[in-house]
Formats: C-alpha cells, structure tokens, sequence
C-alpha cells in the first residue's frame, strides 16, 4: 500500500515498489503477433438501425475471433421534431446515433471507416473502448474520397461511446450533429450480477440520447440551413450557452413512440443500453425499475440493483436489465423532466401481458368525495 | 312571414320615434363596432355525445348519446379573428395572444379560454349586443357535418386487466398521426359547411363554455349516480374533441400522448340573448317590423 511520502518520492519509491506495483496493477497485456491475430476466426457483421441491435451471442461460442464492421459517414438534413425543424446532421451509418456493434472481451474489433465524397468535411473516430491514438482519431482521420480500416482489440467489457473527434472545435460540432454511436463488449460468458448468476435478456433496445443547439431566428422561430458550412457559426453560438433547444431519443422529438415504440412482453427481460456522447441524463422507467443496473456502464462492476432512476453520464453508455411485471404503456425518460417532456426526451414502451392485481389495483374508482 | 295592414297606420308615429333614436341619442359615444357576420343555426335535433369521462362499476364505458332538441342560435360565420381581437388587446380588456406578428387576416391563436372569455365581455359592451362562447353542443349544431367528437374510445375492454384499454388507447392515437399544419390560415382557407360556418374542423380548436365531466353511470339503465364537474378543464371542437385546462394557449399541452395535438386554439362567439337576427340588407326591415308589431318573425 502506499503512504502519502512513498508516492511523493517518485521514481526511487517507484523503483522499490516495483514488486508491490506489479502485485496492484491489471494484469499485463498479452502481445498476440500479427501471425497470431491472422490465425483467428473472422466474422462479417451487418450493422441494424437503432434502437435495435444486430443479432448476438450473449455467452460466446468457441474463442476470440476478428469482427468485421463497414460504416459509411453519410452527412445529411434530418427532421428533427414534429415543427418539422431541420438539423444539418452528420451520420455514422445514415442514423442518429450510429448503429451499435457488439463483440466479447479478447476479440478484435476491425472497423473500414468509409467518407463518401459526397460528403463535405474530414470525418474520423473515437472508440471510448480502444486504448491509444485517442481512441482511435489520430489513426483515422479520413477526407471525402477516402476510407481507413481500424483494428483494436476489445480488452474491457461494458457498454462506450463512439464518437467522430475531427480537431478543436470540429470535435463538439460533430458530435451535437449526431456523429456518435455505442459498442458493447460482453464478458465471454455472458452478464452476471453481482453473486456470479448468469444474467441474460430476452430483448435489447439500444437508445442513443443527442443534445442539439439549433439557432433561432428573431421571431422566435428555429432557423434551417442550406448546408453544414453555413449553419456553424450561430450554431456554435447556441452550444457556448450550454442550453440544448432539443433533448432527444433517436434522432427526433417522438422517434422512439406511437408506430415506433419500444415492444415487450410481461415476463421478458430487456436490457436497454443508453448512450450520451456529450450530456449528463438520468434514464427512469416510468412504471417499472432497473433490475440490474451497470450506471457506468461497465461489466467488471456488479449491476447496482432495484433503481428507479440511473445517471448516465455525458460521454459514456450505460444499461439497465429489467423484467417486465405489468402490461400497459411505460414511458422511458431521462428524468429531467422538462428535458423529457418539453424537449423530447421520452421514448414509449408498449408491453402485452396479463395484469396483476396483487402488485397494483384500483380498489375504488374515482367518485365524488364523500360525505358524512 | 305576413304583415298586418289594419296596424300599419298606428306603427307609423312609432317609426318616427325609432328613426330619432338612431339619428339623435345614440350619437353620444363612439358608434358601436359593427357585429360580426353571423349564420342562423336553424332548430335542430342532435345525437349528441356527451363530453367527459363516463364510469360504470368502475370502468370506463362509452359516453352516452343523448337526442336533444336545440332552438335556433346566431353563430359567427368565421373564427374570431387577429384584427378583431387586437382592438381588444388595444382596448386593455384583452392579453396578447401567444401567436402574433403574422398575417393579419387569420384566425386569433394561443389563446386560452379565458381570453376568450375576455374578449367576449369586451365584445359585447363594444358592439352594444351580448356574445358568449358556445356550448359544446352548439358547436356540434353549427359544425354539422365537420363534427367529429370523440375518435378514442373510452371503453374498458377487460374489466380485470386496465392495460387492455391503455394499450388499444395508445394504437388509436397513433394511427391518428397526421400531418402537422400549424401557420393560422386566412379566414376561409377550410371553407364553408354545408351551414355557410367558415373553418370549422380546419387547423384550429375552437373553446367552448361546455366544462369536463367524470359521471358515474348505473350498469342496468344508463342513469346518472353521480357526476363530479371540473370547470378548470373545458371542451373544444375541431378536427375532434379535446379537453383541456382553461389556462392553456399551446394546443401541444393537450390531447394525445402520441397522435397529433390540436395545432391552434382559437374560438368563435355566438349571440347569447336569444336574438335570431338573419344578417344582411333584410336585417333592419324585419327589426323594424318586428319592433312595431306588424308581424311574427
């Protein structure tokens, strides 16, 4: 253990306890050689569009393996509520937020980032999952016209942002525009809690929440750009007052409600991954709890339980395991609830089942109150 | 109608002292602000569903429809609009409305019920004859064949599992999505009914007087047990019918947790003294002749 005068004597102290270190600190890496990785089974995924995630295997089968993911950046307006405001978006993948991926821990990761050159501005990534080059920015930083494939290797498990961090002040742009996503690394084995009990999920919902700055006109009246370029300067105005104009599921005010709403069953478990690359939010199930709750988002921690309201903090992902108890209509929301009511961050969840009366009952309709 | 000759030489002094009336003591004042184009809801008998929430057994049940017999009422023919509610705003009886600024021969929107309160109190003392809102049934009356009412059923489906109702509640609003139109249009844009009322069931909600109820129903007969009014919520006819506090201008606070809201509230007055005036060029002929007692109207 340190004491406060061994860590202020530097490198002699760190010298002397170097045996003590090496007993504290992770494991050391394994070095896999290139003929190694090269050896390892590959497997091509077809990224879905949120809030669903592709199909996986919870508990891996057989040994790591390389997993292949193809993204285009497609730059593009999108309708962003129901006033038909118009945000000049930036897309891994043609959504906002961009698809998630998921792999286990010890599997390769190997991303081809592709920037059409229909699109106007240098693109690159950021995997919070990856470790060196800035998550992967400094190695794929990409003009239109070009493309760059990653490999990293999936040493954590849990949920992470990914994000597009282009440079300075590009790098908030990009992201309020709608340039991030999630990938979740599984134990091999599949969840656990916190006794060691296998965890699974019958269901996976994948909700991204975006903060966007969208600039007013002197009416009042949300303004529309004709490109990226000319929305940047008042919309960089708008982010410097740290007050969002939109707070929201999916891309849009509603994405995630009537037609487009969460499904479930009563008696299903669904684990729901919430992903904030920029903003603090606190998730809450209106009507329901989190079971099994990684807040930080992280595997290796045992999932805090029985929570009505978790905090997702801004530029991480988070989940929540919960199993369904009651039909009927939930809403899902990040419990600010202006955010969530005025601001659009309230998505649907439209669950079948059969009601139990001992958990919750009317015992009498509402009547004239009465009187003695 | 038929004109009694036999009294015409005894109504003619009488004229005299109309026409003295008009021409001398009215001229102390301003003159009163000319009334609004109106309709002559002719007397009618409705089906009319009755607003609020109905319960039986502690369910919710569908609302009954009640045949009712309506007598004739004078009805604006258009939305009250931004010019003519600006003179009250002008006046100091009115507040601004939360839709402003834009082109002027619209509807006025954002304004609650009590603005429309407001406005038909100063209404009445500028125009020197007395308006009020409508009823909710006057309004089903007047919109005719643009009356909708309910679109959600209330019905419980399964008394022993609650989930039954909010489930297929919440398909139904969804299926009512719609386009979004919210920019007031120029009066007249939704056109006439087959009754000549302009815009009714357009893109604005119009309040009535009529408050929300919760009724308490017996299961055998129908018959009312007990029924709890809450006047600080009220009825408003358009596309269909919403509640909604009284206090609210923004048509979003209201209505479906998922379908399209109203876009605008709005409103439009009707003639609360009973007067059954039929506009134009006969109007002061058949005043005058009905003032002399020459013949029934």
């Amino acid at each position: 253990m340190f004491t406060r005068r061994q860590a202020l004597l530097g490198a002699a102290a760190a010298s002397v306890l170097a045996p003590t270190l090496t007993k504290m600190a992770v494991a050391a890496p394994t070095h896999a050689t290139e003929a190694e990785i090269a050896g390892l089974p590959r497997e091509k995924v077809t990224l879905v569009a949120p809030p669903h995630v592709h199909a996986h295997e919870q508990v891996a089968k057989g040994g790591p393996k390389v997993v292949e993911f193809t993204m285009p950046i497609e730059e593009k307006p999108v309708v962003i509520d129901d006033e038909g405001t118009v945000l000049q978006g930036m897309t891994f993948d043609g959504s906002i937020p961009g698809p998630m991926m998921v792999v286990h821990e010890g599997d390769y990761v190997e991303l081809t980032l592709i920037n059409p050159d229909t699109n106007t501005m240098p693109h690159n990534i950021d995997f919070h999952a990856a470790t060196g080059a800035l998550g992967g920015g400094a190695l794929t930083l990409i003009n239109p016209g070009e493309e760059v494939t990653l490999r990293f290797k999936a040493t954590r498990t849990g949920t992470f942002v990914y994000h597009c961090a282009p440079e300075g002040p590009m790098i908030p742009w990009h992201v309020v525009s709608g340039m991030h996503g999630t990938i979740m690394i599984l134990p091999r084995d599949g969840l656990k809690n916190d006794k060691g009990e296998a965890l699974r999920y019958d269901r996976i919902y994948y909700v991204g929440e975006n903060d966007f700055y969208v600039p007013r006109d002197a009416d009042g009246n949300f303004k529309t750009y004709e490109s990226h370029g000319d929305s940047y300067a008042d919309t960089l105005e708008v982010m410097k007052g740290l007050v969002p104009t939109h707070v929201v599921f999916n891309g849009a005010k509603g994405a995630l409600t009537g037609e487009n709403a969460l499904k479930a069953k009563v008696g299903e478990a669904v684990l729901i991954v919430h992903s904030q690359a920029n903003r603090d939010t606190r998730p809450h199930l209106i009507g329901g709890h989190g079971d099994y709750v990684w807040e930080q988002g992280k595997f290796a921690n045992p999932p805090a339980k029985d929570l009505e309201t978790w905090f997702i903090r801004g530029g991480s992902a988070g989940s929540a395991l919960y199993t369904f108890l009651q039909p009927g209509i939930y809403a899902y929301v990040n419990h600010n609830l202006i955010e969530a009511v005025e601001l659009g961050a309230t998505a649907h969840f439209v669950v079948e089942g059969e009601w139990n009366d001992d958990l919750m009952k009317q015992i009498i309709a509402p009547r004239p109150i009465a009187v003695n | 109608m038929t004109v009694n000759l036999s009294k015409l030489a005894g109504g003619a002094a009488a004229l005299l002292v109309v026409l003295a009336m008009w021409t001398g003591a009215g001229r102390e004042r301003a003159p009163p602000l000319a009334p609004a184009a109106t309709i002559l809801v002719a007397s009618t008998l409705v089906d009319y569903p009755q607003p609020g929430e109905y319960l039986s057994g502690g369910n919710p049940v569908s609302p009954p429809v009640e045949k009712l017999e309506v007598p004739e009422f004078l009805i604006m023919k258009h939305q009250v609009g931004l010019i003519e509610y600006g003179r009250c705003v002008a006046a100091g009886a009115c507040n601004t409305p939360d839709v402003y600024g834009i082109a002027d021969n619209v509807p006025v929107t954002g304004v609650n019920w009590n603005d429309a309160e407001a406005y038909a109190r100063w209404y009445s003392q500028a125009t020197g004859t007395a308006w009020r809102l409508p009823t909710a049934l006057e309004a089903m009356v007047a919109a005719a064949e643009r009356f909708t009412g309910e679109v959600f059923s209330a019905v419980a489906g399964d008394p022993g599992n609650p989930a039954v109702r909010w489930l297929r509640l919440y398909r139904e609003e969804a299926a009512f999505k719609r386009p979004v139109d919210p920019r007031p249009r120029p009066h007249g844009s939704f056109g006439p009914n087959s009754l000549g009322v302009e815009d009714f069931a357009g893109n604005v909600w119009e309040w009535t007087s009529t408050c929300y109820k919760r009724v308490t129903v017996e299961a055998a007969t129908g018959d009312t047990l007990e029924s709890v009014e809450n006047c600080g919520v009220r009825v408003l006819e358009g596309k269909h019918r919403a509640y909604m506090s009284s206090f609210v201008r923004d048509g979003k606070s209201g209505g479906c947790a998922v379908g399209t809201p109203p876009e605008n509230l709005g409103f439009r007055l009707v003639r609360s003294d009973g007067a059954t005036v039929v506009p134009a060029a006969r109007r002061t002929f058949r005043r005058v002749v009905a003032f002399l007692g020459l013949a029934s109207a």
